[in-house]
């Protein structure tokens, strides 16, 4: 062990809806928790900045957001430790934390780690989809609450699920106006997706799903069963070329493209861990393997909130008090734990919608798997055709591919065209996800400099491992 | 591209390639890029082509920008700071002798 480790009982990775209710369940019981985060200031995306937001009209963003502030108020008066601005690079087996800080590398070291990485916007691969001014529609919304900053001029959202509607009433109310929603919900998806009506209809999901959709429906040109999406351009976006059934193409003048194709789990810490993950066909990604309370495959590591399979945010919270639940259990023998039962008939609830929502808002086929002159590896610049390429001489997985053509071989490690490219080789090979496999996460999670390493202080099994 | 909706925050400078630049305390690197009309924030180093901010939290990494000479660093993720120093990055990577 390092010589300057900070012990903790309990390390929280996020501060996120889920990394601040489980820090707060575990300092509240008397645990050493420390809550690890990238952001600025507390809150993840979906509470991205709620507590020292630039926003002077607070209406512009729903009530539910505000709330989070809440959450934030709990998790300070618990008595977790909290370190902003610190991004986590690397856990060992025995559950070492190395994460940078303002240009250092500190180590933590716990006894047990949830990790409640939250969730990133499900790749969008169109031809043009690299150029500037074509951003994921959470990146204009995480502008918008941290920032107070709105897109001007013409703006066309394209994609499917609820974002694409909470953005867009975001949006409007922050004044400004939207040329166009390109719907790319596939028809086929409403009749996938009626037999789970029920569930959504007593699920907490329906009042907000009507709001959003009275807020924004009238207000803006909404053309349904968008295909053939298509970014143009030189120097920056200047149109989206589109299709809708049985009609000719059409081409829109746009100054900001905004795509969004739901979210999915932040896996890359958890899998880098070892965790074990599987092919989630409903969601259609990678999820970690877990028992009822967040456990994973690798002893003393929890996964919480999105990043165990997307649900949203109060679900998220749920799921962080249910693992400290589990973690406290184990910790504190005897604990009276009055939320163990809240917490699962809260889940249950939240389940109930989701059935109905992720079928619903199932991105289509070529979407995720896309034309070969699509940049598939937005970091190293490779092409669908290229991987499809490298998949017919022969590669059977990612990481087979990756070798041969360097996609996920970039700064993002694999982020960005991870589920692209598991999606192309399965469909190529005509194999499941699950066969084709995910590419290998490894650490550093996030690029350290070579100076940060070189000042970590060396134990003397670290020492000796080098020395001959 | 991005227009900012109140104006009365508190001013903060920095210098993008040279030129100042107001930016506002709170702001991401990235955000003070976008308000201030700065679309592309790199070139490719393959096929040099120009690319800015796509995900804005962290994950993509295509706004990497060199800040106060170290580079590759995501301006989505670092707050600007007084005085602070903003290059955009890259040019297509050739092979020379």
């Amino acid at each position: 062990m390092s010589a300057a480790a900070i012990e903790c009982d309990v390390a929280v990775v996020g501060a996120g809806p889920a990394g601040l209710a489980a820090a707060s369940a575990c300092a509240r019981s008397g645990l050493a928790t420390l809550l690890l985060d990238e952001g600025a200031a507390p809150g993840g995306q979906v509470y991205r900045a709620v507590t020292r937001s630039p926003l002077r009209d607070r209406t512009i963003l729903e009530a539910d957001y505000w709330q989070g502030g809440r959450l934030i108020d709990e998790f300070k008066a618990s008595g977790a430790s909290y370190e902003a601005r610190a991004t986590v690079w690397s856990i060992t087996p025995d559950l070492e934390i190395a994460y940078s800080k303002d240009g250092r590398t500190s180590i933590a070291s716990a006894r047990s780690v949830i990790l409640a990485t939250g969730a990133i916007e499900r790749p969008f691969p169109i031809p043009g989809w690299t150029l500037p001014g074509v951003m994921a529609l959470g990146a204009a919304q995480s502008l918008l609450k941290s920032s107070g900053l709105v897109p001007s001029g013409r703006i066309v959202i394209a994609g499917t699920g609820p974002l694409v509607w909470l953005a867009a009433s975001q949006m409007l109310a922050a004044g400004a106006s939207i040329a166009a929603i390109l719907d790319t919900t596939p028809h086929e998806n409403r009749s996938r997706a009626l037999p789970h009506l029920p569930g959504f209809l007593f699920s907490p999901y329906l009042r907000r799903a009507m709001k959003l959709l009275l807020a924004v429906r009238g207000r803006v040109q909404i053309v349904p069963y968008v295909t053939d999406l298509r970014a143009g351009g030189q120097v920056k976006v200047e149109s989206v070329s589109y299709r809708t059934a049985g009609e000719a193409g059409r081409t829109l003048g746009v100054d900001t493209l905004l795509l969004h194709q739901g979210v999915v789990p932040e896996t890359h810490l958890a899998m880098a861990a070892g965790v074990a993950h599987r092919w989630d066909p409903l969601q259609l990604c990678w999820t970690p393997v877990l028992d009822r309370n967040g456990g994973t495959s690798v002893p003393g590591i929890l996964v919480a909130g999105d990043a165990a399979g997307i649900g949203g945010a109060q679900a998220a919270a749920w799921r962080g008090v249910n693992a400290a639940i589990a973690i406290i259990e184990s910790m504190r023998p005897g604990k009276k734990l009055p939320h163990g039962r809240l917490a699962r008939t809260a889940l249950a609830q939240f389940a109930r919608g989701r059935r109905f929502l992720d079928t619903l808002c199932q991105p289509p086929l070529q979407f995720r798997v896309p034309s070969d002159d699509t940049i598939a590896c937005r970091c190293e610049e490779v092409t669908a055709g290229e991987i499809r390429a490298a998949v017919d001489e022969g590669c059977t997985g990612p990481n087979q591919v990756k070798a041969f053509v360097r996609c996920g071989m970039g700064p993002c490690q694999g982020r960005m065209c991870g589920l692209t490219v598991t999606e192309i080789v399965a469909h190529r090979r005509n194999v499941s996800a699950e066969q084709a496999g995910h590419f290998t996460a490894r650490f550093p999670a996030k690029p350290v400099t070579l100076a940060e390493i070189a000042s970590l202080p060396h134990g003397h099994s670290a020492i000796d491992a080098v020395v001959r | 591209m991005f227009r900012r909706l109140r104006d009365d925050g508190e001013i903060v400078t920095i210098r993008v390639d040279g030129r100042p630049v107001d930016a506002v305390a709170g702001d991401s690197v990235a955000a003070a890029l976008l308000a201030a009309g700065v679309a592309r924030t790199r070139v490719t180093d393959g096929r040099g082509e120009p690319r800015g901010p796509y995900c804005a939290i962290g994950a993509c990494f295509d706004c990497l920008v060199t800040i106060d000479g170290i580079g590759n660093r995501r301006a989505c993720t670092v707050e600007v700071a007084p005085g602070m120093s903003i290059e955009t990055q890259g040019a297509k990577r050739e092979i020379t002798r």
